[in-house]
């Protein structure tokens, strides 16, 4: 991965089971966003590719890869809900352009999936008008408007209040117990890397590739390396219970 | 610590003291007050001083009824400690007050990341005149890839693929022509007086006052109502769409129609193009009659003429070729200043600044490309003849 000659990582080569809810985490600066980017096709990697069930996502024809994009939902940082459209048109517009559902249905949708975030009653706010932690559930409920195979989440807790974040935690979770959505997570929030993941992958900046790969109660309890143990215990080296 | 002592005082002072022991060993010496305003010997001076005597293989930093002290005694003994350390003389701070002590550990707990610090290095002109005009490669390079990708989205508009709402569209439309309708109103009425009386007075020289007629008529309608309502459009709506875009692109909902399987030039350019393609050429119909207006009033009012004279003259001078002409200009410059403020918008980097110039760069575009166009046309229409 690299911006023209600036190369942020390089060797990375990670596997993503179904049902995983997979954390990509590392320092600061270290590429984790960027990774995503390559994952969710907005940015064409350097070298290598990006494979979903085997079918890869860099040489596909558009159309296929479009056809890839459509199974994979993204929540980002922000939120990103186009500021022209209220909330139950946000969520509603991938249903209108890829469904043939009746005006009816998708009204019945949106509500269901506003309702799931918690924001049963505001179909008819603007994005501008409701909080940023509001405006990032919102963004939740368009990316699960089609019901993906696989949820992206980049920093879902930055910038919400520890109990919001728990409580998105807690909804990641239960999707993926009943959906079964693969579930792929930007974060350096502790908390939710131990209370959510059962894998991952650890970037690091300095040497510019992955340190290591796996569930991050494994890492902690078996890594050598001095580089993840310090990031897993917040620094604390000799504290080898995890923090949540 | 110092809260107390946050305001500069002036009168106070810090003073640092040189004294050397035994051989080897140096001591600085810190008293007085050393908070910001305070007077205190340039850290420089310090430096020298140690500079020129002989060099101490240890340096100790002490201090001695030090009264209140802010940030200002932790940058002059930064500046000292990596003197010593380019020096290679071992300097021990275990003299000094506890807090600056902590603070110094502080600043140095992490190293500076090798590379990290940017060295401005000055440009040769020859690099300066290559990196122009790679970038303008570059531009040029941008624009033929959007010209194509709006080509192939208003394929998929042809073939009735196209997503986007139309509700967008009425808006951007709504938007875009009646909302621009008043400052049009006033622009060209007065540039239709300004050619009518910049007329009038030649033309009176040799009683030819009804000839203004002719002058404001074929003004207007060929030139002037079109490119006025161009550069009004582009500092108007071309920045708009920049500034809009550019925003959208800030807070990734780019991205998100992208992710969402959706094309940004197919929801977000094509009904922005759109609105401005259909309404340029009506808001440039309009701009005409309110420039022949203008010059009616000045000839009516000034220059004994009667209104139906100056209606006839019009008549008689201005024809529909004439008018073909404007909306043609019409067409070709709400394409380019869609393109443009599309463009910039499209291409904005993610930063709060980014916006601005993209804008910046939309009304600038447009309007060399409006004028360059608008040059190229009339140059052709006088070669045809029409």
């Amino acid at each position: 991965m690299a911006y023209g000659d600036f190369v942020i990582q390089r060797n990375l080569d990670f596997t993503i089971d179904h049902g995983d809810v997979f954390i990509i985490m590392g320092g600061s600066g270290c590429g984790k966003s960027t990774l995503l980017k390559h994952l969710i096709g907005l940015q064409r990697p350097a070298k290598g590719d990006v494979f979903y069930d085997e079918r890869s996502l860099w040489q596909a024809d558009p159309e296929e890869r479009q056809r890839i994009m459509r199974r994979i939902g993204v929540l980002y940082q922000s939120g990103a809900l186009w500021s022209s459209m209220t909330l139950a048109e946000n969520v509603a517009l991938p249903l209108s352009e890829f469904t043939d559902m009746s005006p009816a249905e998708i009204s019945d949708i949106v509500s269901y999936k506003l309702a799931l975030v918690g924001l049963a009653g505001f179909e008819d706010y603007y994005p501008s008008e409701i909080s940023g932690g509001m405006q990032k559930r919102a963004g939740l409920a368009r990316a699960m408007a089609l019901d993906p195979e696989i949820l992206f989440f980049d920093e879902p807790s930055a910038g919400l209040d520890p109990v919001s974040a728990r409580l998105l935690d807690d909804l990641i979770i239960n999707l993926r117990d009943t959906l079964g959505t693969t579930i792929v997570v930007v974060t350096h929030e502790l908390a939710s890397i131990f209370a959510i993941g059962n894998n991952s992958v650890f970037l690091d900046p300095e040497t510019k590739t992955m340190l290591a790969t796996g569930s991050p109660q494994n890492l902690l309890a078996e890594s050598k390396d001095p580089k993840i143990i310090r990031f897993l215990t917040r620094g604390e080296s000799d504290v080898h219970e995890p923090a949540a | 610590m110092t809260a107390a002592k946050m305001i500069s005082s002036a009168g106070e002072s810090g003073q640092v003291t040189l004294a050397r022991r035994d051989g080897s060993i140096t001591a600085l010496e810190f008293t007085g007050t050393w908070v910001h305003g305070a007077k205190v010997e340039p850290v420089e001076q310090v430096i020298k001083a140690l500079g020129t005597s002989p060099k101490p293989h240890r340096l100790l930093l002490q201090s001695r009824n030090l009264g209140a002290w802010d940030s200002r005694l932790p940058t002059y003994l930064i500046k000292i400690l990596d003197y010593c350390r380019q020096q290679g003389i071992e300097a021990d701070s275990s003299g000094l007050p506890e807090g600056v002590q902590g603070l110094l550990r502080l600043a140095r707990a992490v190293p500076e990341r090798a590379g990290a610090r940017r060295t401005a290095q000055p440009t040769p002109m020859l690099a300066e005149i290559g990196k122009a005009v790679l970038n303008g490669f570059k531009d040029a390079k941008g624009l033929v890839g959007f010209i194509g990708e709006v080509i192939l989205a208003g394929g998929t508009l042809l073939r009735r693929q196209a997503r986007f709402r139309w509700v967008d569209l009425l808006l951007c439309i709504q938007e875009t022509g009646p909302g621009a309708l008043a400052i049009v109103t006033l622009i060209s009425l007065l540039v239709g007086l300004i050619l009518a009386f910049v007329g009038a007075v030649q033309l009176a020289m040799f009683g030819a006052q009804i000839y203004i007629a002719d002058l404001v008529g074929l003004g207007t309608v060929r030139e002037m109502g079109a490119l006025m309502t161009a550069v009004i459009m582009s500092g108007r709506t071309g920045a708009a769409y920049a500034a809009q875009l550019g925003t959208m692109n800030v807070n990734s909902e780019i991205d998100a129609l992208k992710t969402m399987g959706i094309s940004p030039m197919e929801f977000l350019v094509l009904p922005r193009m759109l609105a401005l393609i259909v309404m340029m050429p009506l808001l440039g119909l309009y701009a005409d009659f309110m420039g022949i207006l203008g010059g009616a009033l000045v000839t009516v009012s000034a220059f004994d003429v009667s209104l139906v004279q100056y209606y006839n003259e019009t008549r008689r001078a201005v024809h529909l070729p004439d008018f073909g002409i404007g909306i043609v200009k019409c067409l070709v410059f709400a394409a380019l200043i869609a393109t443009a403020g599309c463009m910039r918008g499209m291409q904005c980097g993610r930063s709060a600044s980014a916006v601005g110039d993209a804008a910046t760069a939309a009304v600038v575009n447009s309007i060399v490309y409006i004028v360059v166009a608008d040059s190229l046309i009339t140059l052709i229409c006088n070669r045809l003849g029409i």
